[in-house]
């Protein structure tokens, strides 16, 4: 492929692309999401690939292995064209039938379709299964249709128009002035304005300029940025690009980590393609702006995602937080203006571009615009990947799009922000998912959301947050590293039997001292779990001090603590 | 140079612009606790005993006095309410790994702090990283280092670099508000004169 020279030619491309193919021909989508792989995709992919071959349809049948679409529950899933028949947990066996009904005598095969377990009804598509039904997939809507190692496939999808857009008819002013009005905010969880930290960045004088995607996303049980990465990695590149054209930077980093090599695989495979297509290197579409943008390994460890530590990671210094009077946009990444945002703050670029500001800011709430992309998990019969508006509630992720609790178990308390997060019970579940109402609640608008049912001890699961941060906190500081020690001694004495009176308001102190004085955001909100817990379900830890008893009956007395 | 006035403990202090708050207190005889502070050494902001209210342009905020830079009109609280129980709170965290450290003990007053409030730890350090940072920054030696992360955090030698640089210097000692520094040395020595090479090493 020679280098794409200019919008117009870009047009072209897609074109070309779009002629070449069919739509009314028949075409197997299979997710190879990490999560399907792991539940067996690869092998259903090559049967599929076996099975046309063996019945010679190979010139009137495609089959990808595509992006992940969200429904990891049910996996493999896979998306016959051009129906939209949805076939749930596929296994080789399965695929022989599947290509002689469905693809030949265009059949649904009944076995294979979801079935809804309070009505036992079955759906045929995709946009029938209820879990799917009540989210607003702007952002992964197209993955089940995208193989993500083709960048054709995006084309295909209408990728890079928002950069063709830009290039063509936008200045960079322009660009920062339709993100900041669009009220796109970091979906780290921060909320900070990302038109703001954009232009504050353009404007800073220190040359080059830098932009980091932050993929660390080291909270236990989330996925969504990852995942995001790995079935997108074309959109969190044009978003990225798009920004270095408005901030005027002339590198960016994706910095995330390879504990899912897929992902990382991904990355690197997207970044060669956008090069060869003329999306990234010199003189893009034609233009006098010049980008590259490199795949930034992180060493692991959650205190990395922080800002100031991930940067002196990437300087090769100790990756432990420091305190700074210096923004980033003025003094980050080498000491030169830097924009670090989130992955998915990076994502919703293209669409903020492509739709404009005013229709994306009607999506969501006065102040949270847009949707976000949650990894929902726990004790929630669909776990997997979900794009829900800002300003649904909670209890419509739950028991609409999560399926209410497996097992007709009672909800207890969804778990929201990760180990810097806290907990929403029964009676709080018509939150909203809005950065003000969260932070009112106390909650962070981490990526994660995981489901606790009556059956999980919630002292038991604050512990576990504990123990995984007095793990991960880089202990540089007082209140962070011996304050989470001690917090950390006396919920293990709580949950083996030996509670003593006095305890909680101990708990209470340690916490209130660890947020107002530790040096960093961790240790800051490393006991808002804690605080949270304390404030909802104060009931169950009385009950294993003063009754010596655990209420889900999970604290046994020998328990598998962190002992220090 | 450019001279700012700010206000510490309801006391007008004029101060160099390039003056931290703690160095404008301790100008003017306002004393501010410190440990991990040094002043041949970056401020380090991990005791973080030194912290003190800030209000500077209509916001206020904890912060540490020894790396907060000065400002115009700053207003500065260096004995609040708060800051008392947070100080308190980290003499009587410190307090379980080294109750009878004398730079702890010159606190405990003050402060009301409690040396058994909380239970005792196997370790001394208090891991001010006066010994790592000093090493480091002054010696440019790094012989000694912390080793693992979170409550695992510990200092210690490197024996390949302590058993040629250590023996003639030990600045970094009398550094250490603990026992933990003599302590780590010790355990080196005892380490290195058990392994096969350091005999190599003495012979050359
Ligand atoms: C301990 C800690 C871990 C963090 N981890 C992440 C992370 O994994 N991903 C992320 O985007 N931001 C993380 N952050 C927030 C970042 O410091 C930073 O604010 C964010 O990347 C900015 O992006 P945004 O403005 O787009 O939300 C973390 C912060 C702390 C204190
Ligand atoms: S708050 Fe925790 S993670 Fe942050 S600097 Fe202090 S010890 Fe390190």
């Amino acid at each position: 492929m020679a280098q794409i020279k200019s919008p117009e030619e870009l047009e072209k491309v897609r074109q070309g692309i779009l002629s070449g193919r069919d739509p009314s021909k028949p075409s197997i989508s299979v997710c190879a999401g990490s999560a399907c792989l792991a539940s067996g995709a690869a092998e259903v992919i090559a049967a599929f690939k076996a099975e046309i071959k063996k019945q010679g349809l190979e010139a009137d049948v495609d089959t990808k292995g595509a992006g992940c679409p969200g429904f990891c529950e049910r996996g493999p899933v896979v998306v016959i064209y051009p129906e939209e028949i949805c076939y749930l947990q596929v296994k080789p066996e399965d695929v022989s039938e599947i290509v002689s009904s469905t693809i030949k005598e265009k059949k649904v095969i009944d076995r294979l379709l979801y079935v809804d377990p309070s009505t036992g009804e079955k759906a045929v598509h995709e946009y029938d299964i209820p879990f799917y039904k009540k989210q607003m997939r702007l952002v992964i809507g197209d993955n089940i249709k995208i193989d993500p190692k083709s960048i054709d496939d995006y084309l295909a999808v209408g990728g890079y128009s928002a950069l063709g857009k830009v290039i063509r008819s936008m200045t960079p002013d322009q660009v920062i002035e339709e993100v900041s009005k669009s009220n796109l905010r970091g979906r780290s969880g921060s909320g900070f304005p990302a038109g703001f930290k954009w232009e504050s960045c353009r404007k800073s004088e220190g040359e080059p300029k830098y932009i980091i995607c932050n993929c660390h996303e080291g909270d236990p049980g989330a996925f969504a940025d990852r995942r995001l990465l790995e079935a997108t990695p074309h959109t969190v590149l044009e978003g990225m690009i798009i920004g270095c054209y408005a901030i005027g930077a002339a590198e960016g980093y994706i910095f995330v980590g390879d504990e899912f090599p897929q992902t990382v695989e991904n990355a690197r495979l997207a970044i060669k393609q956008a090069e060869e297509y003329g999306f990234l290197g010199k003189n893009i579409l034609g233009s006098d702006f010049d980008l590259t943008i490199k795949v930034y390994i992180d060493g692991g460890g959650y205190v990395l995602g922080e800002s100031s530590s991930l940067m002196a990671s990437m300087e090769g210094k100790i990756g432990e937080p420091r305190t700074k009077y210096d923004h980033a946009t003025d003094r980050g990444l080498w000491a030169k203006p830097t924009v670090l945002n989130n992955l998915q703050t990076w994502v919703n670029v293209p669409l903020i571009i492509n739709q404009g500001a005013d229709s994306f800011s009607k999506i969501g709430t006065e102040e949270s615009t847009g949707t976000r992309v949650f990894s929902l998990t726990g004790k929630v019969n669909n776990i997997g990947m979900v794009e829900v508006p800002m300003g649904m509630t909670f209890r419509e992720i739950v028991f609409d799009i999560g399926g209410g609790i497996r097992g007709n178990k009672k909800f207890k308390a969804l778990q929201a922000g990760g180990p810097m997060g806290g907990f929403i019970p029964e009676n709080l579940l018509d939150l909203q998912v809005d950065y003000e109402e969260m932070k009112k609640a106390g909650l962070a608008m981490g990526p994660g959301l995981i489901v606790a049912d009556e059956n999980t001890c919630i002292v038991d699961m604050v512990k576990y947050y504990l123990t995984f941060l007095a793990n991960e906190s880089c202990g540089k500081c007082t209140p962070c590293r011996d304050g989470l020690r001690h917090m950390l001694k006396i919920m293990n004495r709580i949950t083996e039997g030996r509670g003593q009176k006095g305890d909680l308001e101990l708990l209470e102190i340690l916490s209130e001292v660890q947020k107002s004085a530790a040096l960093c955001a961790l240790g800051q909100g490393a006991s808002d779990p804690l605080r949270a817990s304390l404030k909802h379900f104060r009931d169950e830890y009385e009950a294993h001090i003063e009754e010596k008893r655990c209420p889900a009956g999970v604290c046994k007395v020998l328990s598998t603590a962190l002992n220090i | 140079m450019g001279v700012v006035t700010l206000t510490i403990d309801n006391k007008e202090v004029k101060a160099k612009e390039e003056m931290t708050v703690l160095e404008a207190a301790q100008s003017a005889g306002i004393d501010i606790p410190t440990l991990c502070h040094h002043e041949k050494l970056e401020p380090y902001t991990a005791c973080r005993l030194c912290m003190v209210e800030v209000e500077s342009r209509g916001r206020v905020k904890l912060d540490t006095a020894c790396s907060s830079p000065v400002k115009e009109n700053m207003v500065v609280r260096t004995k609040t309410e708060d800051i008392i129980k947070i100080r308190r709170t980290l003499l009587e965290l410190m307090l379980s790994h080294a109750p009878d450290s004398r730079e702890l003990q010159a606190l405990v007053k003050e402060y009301g702090a409690d040396k058994d409030r909380f239970e005792k730890e196997a370790s001394f350090c208090i891991h001010c990283g006066l010994c790592v940072r000093y090493c480091a920054e002054v010696k440019k030696k790094s012989a000694v280092g912390f080793i693992n992360s979170g409550v695992r955090r510990e200092i210690s030698f490197v024996p390949e670099i302590a058993s040629k640089e250590c023996w003639n210097c030990k600045e970094c000692f009398e550094l250490c508000p603990t026992e933990a520094l003599q302590t780590a040395y010790l355990f080196t020595v005892a380490q290195i004169s058990d392994s096969p090479s350091f005999e190599l090493e003495s012979e050359k």
